[in-house]
C-alpha cells in the first residue's frame, strides 16, 4: 500500500518520461521489423496512456497533440498503412515535441512551439491522410445542465435478478431519483416468485416512480446509466397533474406493496360528493369498533394453531388498517378554513384599540381532523386576542423601540410526525417576566425566590384567574381566556408551549395530535390495571434502579422523587401511589419518560406491555371530574383500560416539584 | 465511520490522483499496483468499494472482478472500472463480470467523485 502525499503531476511527469523512453525504443525496434504487430500495439498503448492522463494531471496541449499522434498509429494498427521509416521519424520527432510540452508546459503557448507542433501534425497528416484532423478529444465537461421546464415523468424500472450480485444498490437508484425532484415511489411486486424458489439477494421488485422535475430527461437517463444494459427502464412523460402529487402514499420502504388505488394520471375533473358530517362521525365510530373486533380476532388467531384462521386475521389487520386511514383521509380538513375568521377578529380588535395590527398567516393547507378544527376556535380567538391586546404595543411606543407602527401577528400551521403544531407569535413586548412572578408569589403559587425555568414560570398565565394586566379592557385582562385555552388544548389532547423575548416578542405553540379517534398508545400495567398512555406523549422507558427507587416511598402526593437520566434530573411519580394500589410492585418497575409542553416526567408502572392501536371512547359525563383519565379503549380480549391525561399527571408532577425545589 | 475505497491502477499518477481526490472527498483510501496485489490486500482487510483499472500487468481489472465475486465479503460491494474510450467492448465484458459501472478515462475528479457517490451512496 503506498500512502504518498507527492503531487501527482510531478508522478505524472516522471511515468510520461518513462513511457516516453519505453516508446522510444519501442519505435527504434519497429524500425528494424515494421511488420510486428505486438510492437505496434505497445506504441499505441503508450501513447494512448500519454494523452489519457496527460489531459487527467492538466497538461492539455500534451494530450491535444498526442491525441492526433495516436489516431495515426491507430490507423497503423488496424493495418490501413504499413509503418515506413519516414512515420518512425516523424512519431520520434513527435516524441521529443511532447517531451518539450511535458518540460515545460507554461511554453506550449508560444507560436514557435504551437507552429512546430502543427507543422509536425501536418506532415503526419500527409503521411497517414487526414488522420490527424478530428479535433483533440477533451474530456466531457460536468456542467450542470440549466434548469428547463418542470415536467412530470413516469420512470418504470425492473433490474436485472441478479443486479445486486454487481453491486447495484436499488436504494441508491431511487435516491437518485428523489435528488432530481419530487418523486412518488410505488413498489411493483408482481413478479415476486414464492420462498422456495426466491433468492435472498435476487432483485424481484420493480419500481414505478413519478418524478417531477426540472432536469432534462437525460438526468433521469444518467441515473440509470450502469444498468441500462440489462434493465428494463421507461420513461414515459406524463400528463401533468393538477394537484399535486403529494396525496399519494409514497412507499417508504421498497418492500412495501403498491398503493392500492393509485390517483388517477389526469386530475381535470375529479367528482366529489359533499356528505353530512354526523355520517362522517359514524363511519370513524364504526371503523373504530371494527379496529377493536379485529384487535380480538388477532389475539384469538395468534393463540390458534389454524394457519387458515391466522391468514384471515392478518388480511382484516391490513384491511383495517387502510380502512381506518382511509376514514381518517376523508374526515380531513384544511386549517385555512378556521384561519380565515381571524382576519376579521385581529381587524375589528385592532381598530378597538387604536392599533395597528397585521395577521400573516401560513400553512393554510394543513389538514386536521375536523372535530379538532371545531375545538380550535375559541382557544385560537384568545390567543389572538391576547396577542393583539397585551402583546403589540401602540403605534407611539412601537415607534419609540424602533419598531414599525404596525404590529405582525403570525398565525401558521405544520405537520411535525403524527402531531400538528399551531403557532400563535407577535412581535410586540413580550411577557413580563417580573410581573408574572410577583403574581404568582401573591397567589401563593410559588415561594419567594424559587428558581424556575421560562416554561414554568410563562406555565402561570394559564392559571386560572391569573392575570397581570395593570387594567382591566374590555377585551382582555379579566384572567379569564387563557385557563380556559389550557382546558381545550388538554381535552384535545394537546400541549401548549410558550416562548417569549421582552421587546421581541411571544410565542405560543400549540401541539396537537392529528386525530381524536384513534392513537397509538403504550400499554402498561399498574397493579391488576392496564392503562394506556399516548405514544406521542413517551419518550423513552428505563428500567427503575432499586436505589431510586428507594427515594420518597411515603411523600403524601403519591411518592415523588428524582431520576438521573443521563445527567439530567427527572422527577417521577408512582402510578400505584397515584391509583392507591396496594402492595409492593413484584420484579423491576419501569419508568415511561413523558414529556408535554416542554415538561418531562417519568411514571412508574409495574411492566410496560406494548404498542397498542386504541380507539378512543370518551368518559360519560357522569364521570367528569375523574382527574387523571381522559378516556377509555377496549382491549382485544374486550376488558377496558383507562387512557392516562398525560398533561394533568404532568402538572401534578411538576407543581409538586416546584414546591420541593423552593423549599 | 469513512468509507474505504481501494484504488487499483498500475500508473502511479492515476493511483495518486485518483487516492488525492477521494481523500479530499472524505474517504479512506488503500491503493493497490495490479489486480493480484489488490487481491492478497483485499484477502486482509474488506473495503466499501473498488476502482480498478481494466488493463494492469499480472491480474487485469475484469478478472479481478471475477476472483472478488467469486468471495461472499466481496458479493455486493460495489466495483467500477476505469476504461478508455477505445475500450468500449470492454465494458459488456465487465459488465458480464460483475463489474458495477465504469469510468472513462480521461477523467475530471468531480466525475470520479460523482460515479463514486453514484453507486456507494
Amino acid at each position: 500500500m503506498t500512502v504518498t502525499t507527492a503531487d501527482p503531476a510531478a508522478t505524472y511527469r516522471q511515468e510520461a518520461a518513462e513511457l516516453l523512453a519505453q516508446l522510444e525504443e519501442t519505435l527504434l525496434d519497429l524500425e528494424s521489423s515494421p511488420d510486428d504487430q505486438e510492437l505496434i500495439g505497445k506504441a499505441f498503448r503508450a501513447l494512448h496512456t500519454i494523452k489519457g492522463s496527460g489531459s487527467m494531471f492538466g497538461f492539455e496541449a500534451v494530450a491535444a497533440f498526442t491525441h492526433h499522434v495516436e489516431t495515426a498509429f491507430e490507423s497503423v494498427r488496424s493495418g490501413r498503412f504499413g509503418v515506413t521509416p519516414a512515420l518512425i521519424s516523424l512519431t520520434l520527432s513527435s516524441l521529443d515535441h511532447i517531451r518539450g510540452l511535458i518540460d515545460a508546459p507554461e511554453d506550449a503557448a508560444r507560436p514557435e512551439i504551437e507552429e512546430r507542433g502543427a507543422a509536425l501534425l501536418a506532415a503526419l497528416a500527409d503521411i497517414v491522410g487526414g488522420a490527424a484532423s478530428g479535433a483533440g478529444s477533451a474530456p466531457p465537461a460536468l456542467i450542470p445542465s440549466p434548469p428547463g421546464e418542470r415536467k412530470t415523468w413516469t420512470v418504470t424500472f425492473r433490474l436485472a435478478e441478479n443486479a445486486m450480485y454487481c453491486g447495484t444498490n436499488p436504494l441508491l437508484l431511487l435516491e437518485e431519483l428523489r435528488a432530481l425532484g419530487e418523486c412518488a415511489v410505488t413498489a411493483l411486486d408482481d413478479r415476486l416468485p414464492g420462498l422456495d424458489e426466491m433468492d435472498p439477494a435476487g432483485c424481484y421488485l420493480g419500481w414505478k416512480v413519478v418524478l417531477t422535475t426540472d432536469q432534462p430527461r437525460t438526468a433521469i437517463d444518467d441515473v440509470f446509466i450502469f444498468v441500462a444494459d440489462d434493465a428494463q427502464i421507461a420513461v414515459e412523460e406524463a400528463v401533468p397533474l393538477a394537484v399535486a402529487a403529494g396525496k399519494e402514499t409514497p412507499s417508504a420502504a421498497p418492500a412495501s406493496p403498491p398503493v392500492p388505488s393509485a390517483p388517477p394520471a389526469r386530475g381535470e375533473s375529479r367528482p366529489s360528493v359533499r356528505v353530512q358530517a354526523e355520517r362522517l362521525d359514524s363511519l370513524m365510530d364504526q371503523v373504530g369498533e371494527l379496529v377493536i373486533a379485529q384487535a380480538r380476532l388477532t389475539q384469538i388467531a395468534a393463540a390458534s394453531d389454524d394457519l387458515a384462521l391466522r391468514s384471515i386475521a392478518e388480511d382484516v389487520e391490513r384491511l383495517a388498517a387502510d380502512l381506518r386511514d382511509t376514514t381518517m383521509g376523508i374526515r380531513m380538513l384544511q386549517i385555512g378554513t378556521l384561519f380565515g375568521r381571524f382576519r376579521r377578529v385581529v381587524r375589528d380588535l385592532s381598530q378597538a384599540l387604536d392599533k395597528s395590527v397585521a395577521l400573516i398567516t401560513t400553512g393554510e393547507e394543513t389538514e386536521l381532523d375536523k372535530t379538532v378544527i371545531e375545538s380550535l376556535n375559541d382557544p385560537l380567538v384568545h390567543l389572538i386576542r391576547n396577542a393583539v391586546d397585551h402583546g403589540i404595543e401602540s403605534p407611539e411606543e412601537r415607534l419609540a423601540a424602533g419598531k414599525p407602527a404596525e404590529g405582525r401577528i403570525v398565525l401558521s400551521a405544520e405537520h411535525a410526525g403524527a402531531q400538528v403544531l399551531i403557532t400563535v407569535s407577535d412581535d410586540g413586548k413580550g411577557m413580563d417576566r417580573a410581573a408574572i412572578r410577583r403574581k404568582a408569589e401573591e397567589r401563593g403559587l410559588i415561594r419567594p425566590g424559587a428558581d424556575l425555568s421560562d416554561s414554568e414560570l410563562f406555565s402561570f398565565i394559564f392559571h386560572p384567574g391569573f392575570s397581570t394586566a395593570g387594567q382591566v379592557s374590555n377585551v382582555s385582562g379579566r384572567g379569564v381566556g387563557m385557563d380556559v385555552v389550557r382546558q381545550a388544548i388538554n381535552s384535545l389532547r394537546g400541549s401548549i408551549e410558550v416562548a417569549s423575548e421582552a421587546g421581541a416578542g411571544s410565542r405560543i405553540t400549540l401541539k396537537l395530535p392529528l386525530t381524536l379517534a384513534i392513537i397509538d398508545g403504550l400499554l402498561v400495567r399498574v397493579g391488576a390495571g392496564r392503562y394506556v398512555l399516548p405514544l406521542s406523549a413517551v419518550e423513552e422507558c428505563v428500567d427503575l434502579s432499586p436505589e431510586d427507587d428507594a427515594q420518597g416511598v411515603t411523600d403524601e402526593t403519591g411518592g415523588r422523587s428524582f431520576l438521573n437520566l443521563r445527567g439530567a434530573l427527572v422527577p417521577f411519580v408512582r402510578l400505584r401511589g397515584i391509583f392507591d394500589v396496594p402492595g409492593r410492585a413484584e420484579g423491576y418497575q419501569k419508568v415511561v419518560i413523558v414529556t408535554s409542553g416542554g415538561l418531562r416526567v417519568g411514571l412508574v408502572v409495574d411492566h410496560v406491555i406494548g404498542q397498542y392501536q386504541t380507539v378512543i371512547k370518551s368518559l360519560n359525563w357522569l364521570l367528569d371530574d375523574v382527574e387523571h383519565f381522559s378516556g377509555a379503549t377496549i382491549l382485544g380480549d374486550g376488558s377496558v383500560s383507562l387512557i392516562l391525561d398525560i398533561p394533568h399527571l404532568l402538572k401534578k408532577a411538576q407543581a409538586g416539584h416546584v414546591v420541593t425545589q423552593a423549599s | 465511520m469513512p468509507k474505504t475505497i481501494m484504488s487499483v491502477d498500475d500508473s502511479a499518477s492515476v493511483r495518486q490522483l485518483v487516492a488525492m481526490t477521494l481523500r479530499n472527498a472524505g474517504y479512506e483510501v488503500m491503493t493497490a499496483i495490479d489486480g493480484l496485489d489488490a487481491l492478497i490486500q483485499l484477502k486482509a482487510r474488506p473495503v466499501d468499494m473498488v476502482v480498478a483499472d481494466l488493463n494492469m500487468p499480472n491480474m487485469d481489472g475484469i478478472t479481478l472482478v471475477r476472483e472478488l465475486r467469486a468471495q461472499p465479503a466481496f458479493r455486493f460491494v460495489p466495483i467500477v472500472l476505469l476504461t478508455t474510450e477505445s475500450q468500449a467492448e470492454k465494458k459488456t465484458e465487465g459488465k458480464a463480470a460483475g463489474a458495477t459501472g465504469w469510468i472513462v478515462k480521461p477523467f475530471q475528479q468531480e466525475q470520479l467523485l460523482a460515479v463514486v457517490r453514484k453507486v456507494l451512496g
